[in-house]
């Protein structure tokens, strides 16, 4: 294949080049630029960073499990290139040296770019920020002291964002939906990859080959977002940081939840399309979309369809998809917002579920008019909670109606054990989200985060 | 004077430009090969047959060697000798290497190694601590038991008997930066070795020893290191040897990384413990006997096992005076990857072990677990009596009735626990805990000969100076703490000091940076150095313009000898000119030590450091999910060599401490296969487990051993404050009813949700 890109502003024009090739192994054996870390080859901790800018935007990403084609048309700063080229510091790497933010140093670059990329943003959140980025020395404090510290002095005039090169036409990089959509079909077993959060890591974990890979970041349409009259329709290419926006006023505790999922650099990759179509039964916008009724429209060749998202799950690793077919959008119908959704994991942030509940219950007049839940976690497939839900309708809403919904979760859910919950516990925190949706809706207290010393 | 001063870590600009080397940055000629290990995928067994015709076959492989094929076993055991790089046949763990692939690329050997066909003659496994109580399955003819007293009619005569136990889960190092090795040969069939180790001196003697070389054949450097914590002491011999083996066969450079999943699945983590105990005490929870079993998973080597499970003996009072004491330690040989050091060595685990206890006389008694751990605190050096540690050392500075009431008043515990009862009644769903817990920990290796360290240093003629010692620079600032040393000896600035990577050719038979020993050790030899060289340029120079050599003085960069007054540079050049000699090396051994391991006697500690910390958390009752919600620390760093180095040993040690004992979880299947063996599955503390409020304090007395400028050693000790967070956690789950909390450790979501359930249940 043939990209073209721009790296710390010089212009690349990469020809042949193997689609599975990562773009931090291209830095470091290519181009010697050994600034950008390996500490995981999967995604989860922030070494690697470096900063992507695109027309509309400039996120922090892991080059780990960036495919080199998916830099097509964009522009790609390293740790190199954050300090001035006379060599002046940033005011980020400045400040870390100042409050000792580095120790062994390995994290240190991954650190860098991702505070420069939120410096230049104007993001002052700096634990959200960095939650990506793994140290093992600092325990944080230092590191969170400098991206304070830095974040009030101006962006300096070298970090100015350079203009994105012109691309030429490579047929496995479509640019429209029905490009897309001819090609998928006349080559049905291809691989489609959106931000590959999942499928690099089949080449980097899997070392698998990916079989005639599509890649499909630079198909406008797949990036749109439409009010319609059946709600609002979010192209399958929408990142989960932009998916956040959307959601931050329509359903704030989906927002949240999303602020919990993977990292900023996960979120500025990992697609709404992607985490739909892997049939993952953790996969965290399922359970929210199931519950706010979504439909998933679906593109095979010009022929399109409709499907309540729930269908597309038909069994463990098993979805409602035909060869060629791909998702095009997802519709949201617009609601009042009565959602809450509840990510359980070991580690409060970028942790992928053990369970991973979605309530929407609508309570009129003192009892429950309406109740969608569904789960991740709980399940071979992302599943709503059938019984559970037929239990509370038309009771009223209070405790002795959550108390009668306790058999009907078994009857719903026998979920299993493995590394991150024991089938116990899965069962037992479910039932009791119930609760704490119950309780938080009379108003007590049940938000962690609302806690401070 | 430069040492005490808060000055940045010597690589920082380095660390922030992405211009520091670690050994996958170091440029490679061409040429240079690849290596990566094929895995065993049975716990226990041996091989049946093998095929590597396809690992041989895939693309970019230029070698694959067996057991066999080595120039001998190739001995990767710091200790017995029972580590062979590659399997002779039999299979100790899932993940143990069978053959080791030399190809072109890191990809293509990573790629290769999947392909072999191997046949196994499996047998069932020794996983769990019953699995190996049952097989008898042990290193040492059996368990090690130490005592003072007979506890056992002590605690029958107590007011109070208590027993319990409680597991406490092992933990991966996680270093950011993965094993690695770099071997280049050189003529002469001599080996110029680069590793990311914390003991070359064990690099250079376990590769010289497989290749049959003497030790002057081969060279190890480190320059630095992307975080050790233990884990690179013994790990790393694997990597450098397998890399040496095929540079010799080869006659190429050859690099070896391990991949995060591998590192995971090779390399040994933090032991496992099961801690059963028996206690009497009376009224006030003061403590008449104790009687301790320790159960450690070592794993299927023997490594670091026994002094880490002697440590973890040595640690089984921690601040707290035991009038009688029994400890029976057993270390039980498992299918799993071989346990070894990391942070604290054993000394966690032991501590774990009495603060559960602490906890449980104060819950049984209804008393603030702070006035029972007080209560059983050694005596003030003022005070007479209970100062004898149960081997027999006297805590002759015990400085935690100090810390604490500083620590109390700072972090208003008194205060903070009132509010917290009181609001605990109001939430029904939340609760929150609090929880203040004391380190004392003991400084020195117990292997006492290891307890020396050499230095080198040369003044050049125009006085800069070049600085080498054995220790290892892992992101402690070691080698600036060092430096400021070295400054300070000649009373120059540190832009004068140059510190060089760690070399084997520089400075001989080294021991490990480890036990917290770096800065004590090699802060003692540098200067040891560095007076030998000023005392020739005072002689001279007292010589040549009058006066004394002792009455040179070394300051603010210049040097006074009667009335001249000279630049550093123009003393050394005028030494120089008189054909004096400007290079020392400098020796430091440990004085006072003296310990016999079998029957737990002796000193075996230099001295102590202490600590104390002060958590704050919160807990949710419905899914069991937590949030620490405020830290007091204050740490006793001696007359510190450099307090902004040393507070950040102690935030980032309390932090890996409560990783530890919260959401670091270690999960093996029932067939001996690591499943939490990526960070995608395995989770260390992220940014938003720091807590929100975070105060650190340096406790700044000089430490009344004559050590390197008085200052304590700081590299262990704060890991065990995270001690408290785990305390913490207990106090909110005892808030939510009347049953005994018991907490295993990691205190995951999961664990504290039963905990809170079975405390409801009132059982
Ligand atoms: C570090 C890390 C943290 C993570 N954390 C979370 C988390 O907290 N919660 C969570 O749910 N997930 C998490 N994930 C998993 C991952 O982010 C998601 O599954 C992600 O949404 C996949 O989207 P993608 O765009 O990256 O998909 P890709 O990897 O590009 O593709 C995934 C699959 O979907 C297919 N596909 C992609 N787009 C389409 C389309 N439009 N039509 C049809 N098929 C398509 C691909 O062919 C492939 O089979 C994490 C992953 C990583 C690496
Ligand atoms: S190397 Fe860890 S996220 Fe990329
Ligand atoms: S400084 Fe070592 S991992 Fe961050």
């Amino acid at each position: 294949m043939d990209v073209s890109f721009l790296l710390n502003g010089e212009s690349i024009a990469l020809t042949g080049v193997d689609p599975t090739c990562t773009l931090l192994e291209w830095l470091r054996a290519d181009r010697n630029l050994t600034g950008t870390k390996e500490g995981c080859n999967e995604g989860d901790c922030g070494a690697c960073t470096v900063m992507m800018i695109d027309t509309d935007r400039r996120v922090a990403i892991n080059a780990c499990i960036l495919l080199l084609p998916q830099l097509q048309g964009k522009s790609i700063r390293t740790i190199e290139a954050i300090s001035a080229p006379d060599g002046k510091l940033h005011p980020v790497q400045d400040a870390m040296i100042t409050h000792h933010g580095s120790q062994c140093g390995f994290c240190t670059p991954g650190f860098i770019v991702s505070m420069a990329v939120a410096h230049a943003n104007g993001d002052k959140d700096a634990e959200t920020a960095l939650s990506g980025n793994l140290c093992r020395c600092t325990g944080y404090a230092p590191i969170l002291r400098a991206a304070r510290a830095a974040s009030d002095m101006p962006v300096p005039e070298w970090m100015s964002d350079p203009s994105l090169p012109e691309t030429p036409a490579e047929p496995l990089i479509p640019e429209t939906a029905q490009s897309l959509a001819d090609l998928y079909f006349a080559n049905p077993d291809a691989t489609l990859v959106a931000g590959a959060t999942d499928v690099g890591l089949w080449v980097t974990k899997g070392l698998q080959k990916i079989n005639s890979p599509i890649f499909l970041h630079q198909v406008a349409e797949l990036n749109n977002v439409t009010q319609t009259d059946a709600g609002l329709r979010i192209g399958a290419g929408v990142t989960m940081d932009q998916m956040l926006l959307l959601m931050t006023d329509r359903h704030p505790s989906y927002a949240e939840m999303l602020r919990r999922y993977g990292s900023v650099q996960v979120r500025a990759s990992a697609t709404l399309g992607g985490n739909i179509a892997n049939g993952s039964p953790i996969g965290d916008n399922p359970p929210p979309l199931m519950a706010l009724g979504a439909t998933l429209h679906l593109r095979q060749g010009n022929r399109r369809r409709d499907l309540v998202l729930e269908d597309f799950f038909l069994d463990y690793g098993k979805q409602d998809r035909a060869p060629g077919e791909f998702i095009e959008a997802v519709t949201v119908p617009d609601q009042p917002d009565r959602l809450a959704v509840y990510k359980l994991s070991k580690r409060f942030d970028q942790d992928i579920s053990a369970v991973c509940g979605a309530f929407n219950i609508v309570v009129d007049a003192g009892q429950v008019s309406k109740a969608c839940i569904a789960f991740g976690g709980m399940a071979g497939i992302p599943k709503r909670a059938t019984a559970v839900e037929n239990v509370l309708i038309g009771r009223p809403w209070n405790e002795d109606t959550i108390a009668a919904t306790w058999d009907a979760w078994e009857s719903d859910f026998s979920p299993l054990s493995d590394m991150r919950a024991s089938a116990d516990y899965r069962l037992t925190t479910a039932r009791n989200m119930l609760t704490r949706y119950f309780i938080a809706d009379i108003g007590g207290a049940v938000d962690l985060k609302e806690v401070t010393a | 004077m430069t040492h005490a001063k808060p000055l940045p870590h010597d690589a920082a600009r380095l660390h922030v430009t992405g211009a520091a080397r670690y050994i996958d940055d170091i440029p490679t000629p061409r040429g240079t090969l690849h290596l990566a290990f094929g895995l065993s995928a049975i716990a226990s067994g041996r091989i049946l047959a093998i095929d590597l015709s396809m690992v041989r076959a895939a693309e970019g492989v230029v070698a694959v060697l067996q057991a066999e094929d080595l120039p001998s076993a190739c001995d990767c055991s710091p200790s017995a000798h029972d580590e062979p790089l590659l399997s002779d046949g039999t299979l100790h763990y899932i993940g143990q290497p069978i053959f080791l692939v030399v190809a072109r690329s890191h990809l293509a050997a990573r790629k290769a190694a999947q392909l072999a066909d191997i046949a196994y003659d499996k047998t069932s496994p020794i996983l769990t601590i019953a699995d190996a109580l049952a097989a008898n399955s042990r290193f040492e003819d059996g368990p090690r038991i130490w005592e003072r007293g007979d506890p056992f009619p002590a605690i029958s005569d107590a007011r109070h008997q208590l027993d319990g136990s409680i597991d406490i889960g092992g933990q991966e190092h996680f270093y950011l930066e993965g094993q690695a090795a770099l071997v280049f040969p050189q003529e002469n069939a001599d080996m110029v070795v680069h590793s990311s180790t914390q003991h070359p001196t064990e690099i250079q003697h376990k590769v010289a020893h497989a290749l049959h070389l003497p030790m002057h054949a081969v060279r190890v450097e480190t320059r630095r290191m992307g975080g050790g914590f233990g884990g690179k002491e013994s790990q790393g011999n694997a990597l450098a040897i397998a890399c040496a083996v095929a540079a010799q066969a080869t006659g190429q450079p050859c690099k070896m990384r391990y991949d995060r999943d591998d590192d995971f699945m090779i390399t040994g983590k933090r032991h496992d413990f099961r801690i059963s105990y028996q206690v009497g005490f009376d009224d006030q929870g003061q403590i008449a006997g104790l009687s301790f079993r320790q159960y450690a998973r070592c794993g299927w080597a023997q490594d670091l096992s026994l002094p880490v499970c002697d440590r973890a003996m040595l640690h089984a009072d921690n601040a707290y005076y035991l009038p009688t004491i029994r400890i029976e330690s057993h270390r039980l040989r498992t299918n799993t990857q071989s346990a070894t050091a990391f942070r604290g060595f054993g000394g966690p685990q032991g501590m774990v072990g009495i603060e559960a206890v602490m906890d449980q006389i104060a819950a049984y008694l209804g008393l603030d677990p702070l006035d029972v751990r007080r209560k059983n605190y050694y005596n003030a050096p003022s005070k007479k009596g209970r100062r004898r540690t149960p081997y027999g050392q006297i805590v002759r500075d015990f400085a935690l009735h100090e810390m604490t009431d500083r620590l109390m008043d700072t972090s208003h515990y008194m205060e903070r626990r009132n509010a917290i009862y009181q609001w605990n009644a109001k939430n029904p769903v939340l609760k929150r805990g609090l929880a203040l817990t004391p380190v004392k920990f003991g400084i020195s290796f117990t292997l006492t000969h290891l307890n020396q360290a050499g230095a080198l240093v040369h003044v050049y003629q125009d006085g800069s100076i070049s600085l080498n010692h054995g220790g290892t620079e892992m992101g402690q600032g070691l080698f600036q703490k060092v430096a400021q040393i070295a400054a300070s000896r000649f009373g120059v600035g540190i832009d004068l000091v140059r510190i060089t990577a760690t070399d084997t050719s520089k400075v001989p038979n080294t021991s490990a940076t480890a036990a917290s020993s770096g800065s004590d050790l090699n802060g003692m030899a540098v200067a040891a150095a560095c007076d030998t060289i000023r005392s020739r340029i005072a002689a001279h120079l007292a010589g040549k313009y009058g006066g004394t050599p002792r009455g040179v003085i070394f300051a603010d960069g210049r040097v006074i000898a009667a009335d001249a007054n000279l630049s550093f540079a123009e003393a050394a050049q005028s030494a120089y000119e008189a054909r004096v000699s400007l290079s020392s090396t400098g020796f430091y051994k440990t004085p006072k030590l003296k310990w016999d391991r079998l029957r737990g006697a002796g000193r075996p500690f230099f001295y102590y450091a202490y600590g104390a910390a002060c958590s704050e958390v919160v807990i949710d009752t419905l899914t069991g999910e937590y949030r620490i919600l405020r830290a007091d620390l204050l740490h006793d760093a001696g007359a510190s060599l450099n307090p902004a180095l040393d507070i950040g040993q102690v935030e980032g040690g309390f932090v890996q401490g409560a990783g530890w004992l919260t959401m670091e979880e270690l999960v093996w299947d029932n067939k001996g296969r690591l499943q939490t063996h990526a960070p995608a599955t395995y989770k260390i503390p992220a940014t938003g487990d720091t807590p929100p409020v975070f105060n650190v304090d340096l406790w700044d007395a000089p430490n009344p051993e004559a050590t390197i400028y008085r200052s304590k050693a700081v590299g262990e000790p704060p890991f065990m404050l995270g001690i408290s967070v785990w305390s913490a956690l207990q106090q909110a789950v005892a808030a939510t009813g009347t049953g005994q909390v018991h907490l295993n450790a990691p205190a995951t979501p999961e664990r504290v949700l039963a905990a809170v359930e079975r405390v409801r249940d009132g059982n």
